[in-house]
Parts: structure tokens; C-alpha cells; sequence
């Protein structure tokens, strides 16, 4: 028997406020543990949470790039539970009414569009870090207390680790692009629990679910999902069931391990929020919230196929990430070849930020100095391979890569005697190859090329120099 | 009626992290089988109509512009703690 996946995601994205979701106190992470905290975080008595007006507005935000209807009538409910990671022993959240509701998001694998529904989108205040010393107790650092979150829920719409995946990078793209968060999933700024059940195919009903957690990069999530689907299949196959329960994936093994049996959100006992009166949304509001959503990836990418003619993948590429993109963008203003910009971006650029793991703000590397350097290549000042040893000085030092050229005397020998005179010189030093090029070793050429880009210091025009050596061949 | 268990009673008093004793909950429950049963004459009114309250005020949109403080000194945060290590608040592990 044959089954088929159900997963649905739950992303829980930190809002990049200067102050916290209901206190004061400063929102920012990597401080010294517990410094940013307050007594409304640390859940003194007689306290009253305040909300912050800015993570409204950015909730809203996100929830309208994801395509969410807004919830006119909003409110904040109360989630009971008891853990040291929460002094006040319940986190402020939305139950019944969240900020949005009814988003979609579209993905595409393998060339397939497919749209992903998105339950609902709701704000809430995110716990404090518990770090486990492994000797019997845990150490807790309260600044993340009450930093504002979005969490966003995805309808069971999705049916594959990859899907899940391109789910994941269009979220990350989009709310990125809306400037809310960072959505640095190495920082906790982006986190995400899957939900995944089997059922037979052909069944409508969905089989039992379980929730996996600490999925702490993409790949992960990928990885767990391939193997919590790999164990359910096992369990019923073997004629078990599959308990509702909490799984935590082990990093180390690429395994997932019980964590609890679930508890249903009944065990939380919402209730509405007593310290916190009911948000309403008029028309002003909402418009003006809408108006400051910025250019969004799918907009980007179909302009990048429009107007600048890059494949579909290439656009796709280039605005997963706003920073890359904008830098994109800046390239092709300055006057460079969008086609050749885009490659160079996807090629040279990013193996240097992978290779060195850094950012493209990072670097020393300016779309105006990229795109001096795609000039020099567009108009054949310099040859593809001279423009690498440009574009290390561009992005290791920065500057102008008509400087760094001339400094350096990279400019491409295009002049026809210069070229003929390096072409006859080799021809004299290698009768051998001569020889071996009339006997129908195509080879022969490769290697007079190399040894006169090697005279030259690889800055012969590579086709000019071609040219010029088969005419000379043909003379002997 | 609604009735009241001992078990229900048990579990409600462990999500409240209350330790009670199987004669507490025998004695609670049937205390509490009585409240709810108060409470249930509620349901006799037509509420059809009737706006859910939460709130008392009619007051909506209460905010603040995002603006930070700094926070707390950590000598304060941590003058009520127990026992803290490296300015970190700790506590026994209790695995989820």
C-alpha cells in the first residue's frame, strides 16, 4: 500500500521592533544574558502589558504580503502553560481571532506551481532561551521574553520535503522583502515545526499527525520530514498506529525522538487576555499598512523575465534574497549587462560568500564597481578569465575596476601585429605541434593557446588570438 | 446535570501544578460538580444577540509608539533568584 504525505508548517518569525511585543524594554538580539528585561518580561506582580503599536503594524504587514485577509477585530487571548522558559507561566498570544486569516503563498518545484493555503497568521510574545547544561540543570536568559513574533500557519497543503522547502524560502523571501524581520533562522529569528501525517492514497480523511521540532536550518526540516515519513510508513505498515505526539529531530543521528505525548490546546485553558482591551482595524489603518509593502519576490522575478530577459530560474534565484536582488538591481542601473550581472551574482559572487561565509554587505564588492567590471568585459578591455583576477581585488578590496586594470596592466592585447608576433614566436619554439595540428591532433591548438596566454599573462584576446593562429598554421 | 470526576479534577490540578490528594479531589469534585452546575443555568438565556464581554470598558486600540528603555540592571533581575550561574537564571532541567 502506497501512502501519501500531509504536511502542514507552523513558522514562528521574531519582529525586528526596537522595544518588546508589551514592555519597553529593548528588542534586539545578542546582548548580555538577561540585561534587556523588565518586570512586565519577568512577570512582576501588578504589571500591565502595553502594546507595542509598531509590531501591529508589521504584523499586518506580513500578513498582507502573504495574502491574508485582515482581521478587522483583533484581540490578545491567554495561553496557560508552566515552564521555566516563561516566568509570567503564560505567554500572551491569539487564539480565535488572529491578525490574518485565508493567505496563500505560491511555490514552485521541479517547474511545477502549486499554491500553499495559509490558515492564519497571529501575534504573540516569544519565551526566554533556555540553554540545558546536561548535569541536571538548565540556565535561562530572559532577554528574548516578550520579543514580538508572528506565527504563521500553513493550511495541510503540502505534500513532499521539498515542497515544505520552497515553502520555506518563498516565506523567508517574502517577509524579508517586507523588512519586518531578519528571518535568520542561525539567530532564531525564523523557526519552524512541521506537522506530518500519512494516509493511503485515495483516503480523504487524514491519518493521525505528529509535530517535529528543532528544525534548526532548511535542510533539516527536509531531512526530518524524509524521516518521520520513512517511520510512519514502517509503523502502519507493521499494523501500529501513530500516536499524536511530539518529535524532536536529532541532528546527529538524522533520527526523530519522542519528545511528549500532546497535549490538546484545550490543557492551555485560553482565555481572552484581561490586561489588553480589543485592536480595531478601520480603513485608514489597514491602506496605510498596505501602502508601505514594498516591490515583493514574485513581482521582482516576472519584471527580471519581462523587462530584462533572464530565464525564469535565474529571476527565481536572484530574488530569494532581497539583499542580492537589490544589489542586482543596482548592477543593471550603473550600466551593466543584466544577463551578465546575473551571472556573475550567481556564479563568482555567490561561491565567494559561500567559500569565506559572508554576506554580500560583507564584502568590499559595489554594484558600481561590478558593473564597471561588466563593462570592461561587454566592450573587450578584458577577457572573462583577466576579469576574475579584477573581480578577486573588486570584492576582496574594493575600487574601480578600470583602476585595479591599469594598475595592474590587465588590459586585453586586441592589437593584431602584437598578437601575430607572440602567435609566430610560439610557432617557431614548437615545429612539434605544428606538425602534430596537421596530422588532425585538434589538440595541438589547446596547447600553443596555452603557452601564448602564458607569454602573455593570459591577456591575449582569446578569438582574435584563435584567428590569427590558424592563419598563421595555414601559412607553414 | 454535568458530572464531576475525581480523575478530572486530578488532571485540571496538575495543569495548575496543584498537589492534591485523592480524598482532595473526591471533595473537590464534588464542589466543583456544584459550581459548574451553577454555572450551567446560564445557558438558559437566548444569548443569540448578545456581543461576547470581555471587557467591561468599550476602550479599543490602547498602544504605545515602539520605543525601548533600557533594561533592568541585572543585579536587580537576579536579587530574588534562587541560585543564577553567569548571569543566567537556574533551574533544574525539566525536559519537555
Amino acid at each position: 500500500m502506497n501512502f501519501e504525505t500531509i504536511i502542514g508548517l507552523e513558522v514562528h518569525v521574531e519582529l525586528k521592533t526596537e522595544s518588546k511585543m508589551f514592555s519597553p524594554a529593548p528588542a534586539h538580539f545578542g546582548a548580555e544574558p538577561n540585561t534587556n528585561t523588565n518586570v512586565i518580561d519577568l512577570g512582576y506582580p501588578g504589571v500591565l502589558p502595553v502594546v507595542n503599536k509598531t509590531a501591529v503594524d508589521w504584523a499586518m504587514k506580513a500578513a498582507l504580503a502573504l495574502n491574508c485577509e485582515i482581521t478587522r477585530h483583533t484581540k490578545f487571548d491567554r495561553k496557560n502553560y508552566f515552564y521555566p522558559d516563561n516566568p509570567k507561566a503564560y505567554q500572551i498570544s491569539q487564539f480565535d481571532q488572529p491578525i490574518g486569516e485565508h493567505g496563500w503563498v505560491e511555490i514552485e518545484v521541479n517547474g511545477e506551481k502549486k499554491r500553499i493555503g495559509i490558515t492564519r497568521l497571529h501575534m504573540e510574545e516569544d519565551a526566554g532561551k533556555l540553554t540545558h547544561t546536561g548535569n541536571g540543570h538548565s540556565l535561562v536568559d530572559f532577554n528574548r521574553q516578550g520579543t514580538p513574533l508572528i506565527e504563521i500557519v500553513s493550511e495541510p497543503d503540502i505534500r513532499t520535503a521539498d515542497e515544505a522547502y520552497a515553502y520555506l524560502e518563498k516565506i523567508k523571501a517574502i517577509i524579508q522583502y517586507t523588512g519586518v524581520s531578519d528571518v535568520r533562522m542561525e539567530e532564531g529569528s525564523l523557526r519552524c515545526d512541521a506537522n506530518i501525517s500519512l494516509r493511503p492514497y485515495g483516503q480523504e480523511q487524514f491519518g493521525t499527525k505528529t509535530e517535529l521540532k528543532n528544525l534548526n536550518s532548511f535542510n533539516y526540516v527536509r531531512k526530518g520530514i524524509e524521516h518521520e515519513q520513512v517511520r510512519q510508513e514502517q509503523v502502519l505498515l507493521s499494523g501500529g498506529i501513530i500516536e499524536q505526539e511530539t518529535r524532536r529531530y536529532d541532528e546527529t543521528t538524522g533520527k526523530t525522538l519522542l519528545m511528549r505525548v500532546k497535549e490538546g490546546s484545550d490543557d492551555y485553558r485560553y482565555f481572552p487576555e484581561p490586561d489588553l482591551v480589543d485592536i480595531v482595524i478601520d480603513d485608514a489603518w489597514l491602506e496605510r499598512v498596505r501602502a508601505e509593502i514594498p516591490e515583493l519576490p514574485d513581482a521582482r522575478k516576472a519584471r527580471y523575465v519581462a523587462e530584462l530577459g533572464l530565464s525564469s530560474y535565474d529571476a527565481m534565484v536572484l530574488t530569494l534574497a532581497k539583499p542580492i536582488s537589490d544589489f542586482f538591481e543596482a548592477t543593471v542601473e550603473a550600466g551593466a549587462d543584466a544577463k551578465l550581472a546575473s551571472n556573475w551574482l550567481m556564479g563568482e559572487v555567490s561561491a565567494y560568500m559561500n567559500a569565506e561565509q559572508k554576506e554580500l554587505s560583507e564584502t568590499a564588492l559595489t554594484p558600481e564597481g561590478l558593473a564597471g567590471m561588466i563593462k570592461l568585459i561587454s566592450d573587450g578591455t578584458i577577457s572573462s578569465k583577466i576579469a576574475k583576477k579584477v573581480f578577486k581585488e573588486l570584492i576582496e578590496k574594493g575600487g574601480d575596476a578600470n583602476d585595479i586594470v591599469k594598475a595592474k596592466g590587465l588590459v586585453q592585447i586586441s592589437d593584431e601585429n602584437t598578437l601575430r608576433e607572440f602567435v609566430t614566436a610560439a610557432l617557431d619554439n614548437n615545429p612539434q605541434s605544428i606538425e602534430d595540428f596537421k596530422n588532425g591532433k585538434d589538440r595541438a591548438i589547446g596547447f600553443l593557446v596555452g603557452q601564448i596566454m602564458k607569454q602573455t599573462k593570459g591577456q591575449a584576446n582569446p578569438p582574435l588570438l584563435n584567428k590569427i593562429l590558424l592563419e598563421e598554421i595555414a601559412k607553414r | 446535570m454535568a458530572k464531576m470526576t475525581k480523575e478530572e479534577v486530578i488532571e485540571v490540578a496538575h495543569l495548575a501544578r496543584l498537589a492534591i490528594t485523592d480524598e482532595e479531589a473526591v471533595h473537590f469534585a464534588d464542589q466543583l460538580e456544584a459550581i459548574t452546575n451553577a454555572m450551567e443555568l446560564l445557558n438558559e438565556l437566548d444569548t443569540e444577540n448578545v456581543e461576547p464581554t470581555t471587557h467591561v470598558l468599550q476602550m479599543v486600540n490602547v498602544l504605545r509608539e515602539d520605543k525601548s528603555v533600557p533594561g533592568l540592571d541585572r543585579e536587580l533581575v537576579l536579587k530574588n533568584v534562587k541560585e543564577h550561574e553567569a548571569g543566567q537564571v537556574k533551574v533544574p532541567t525539566i525536559l519537555e
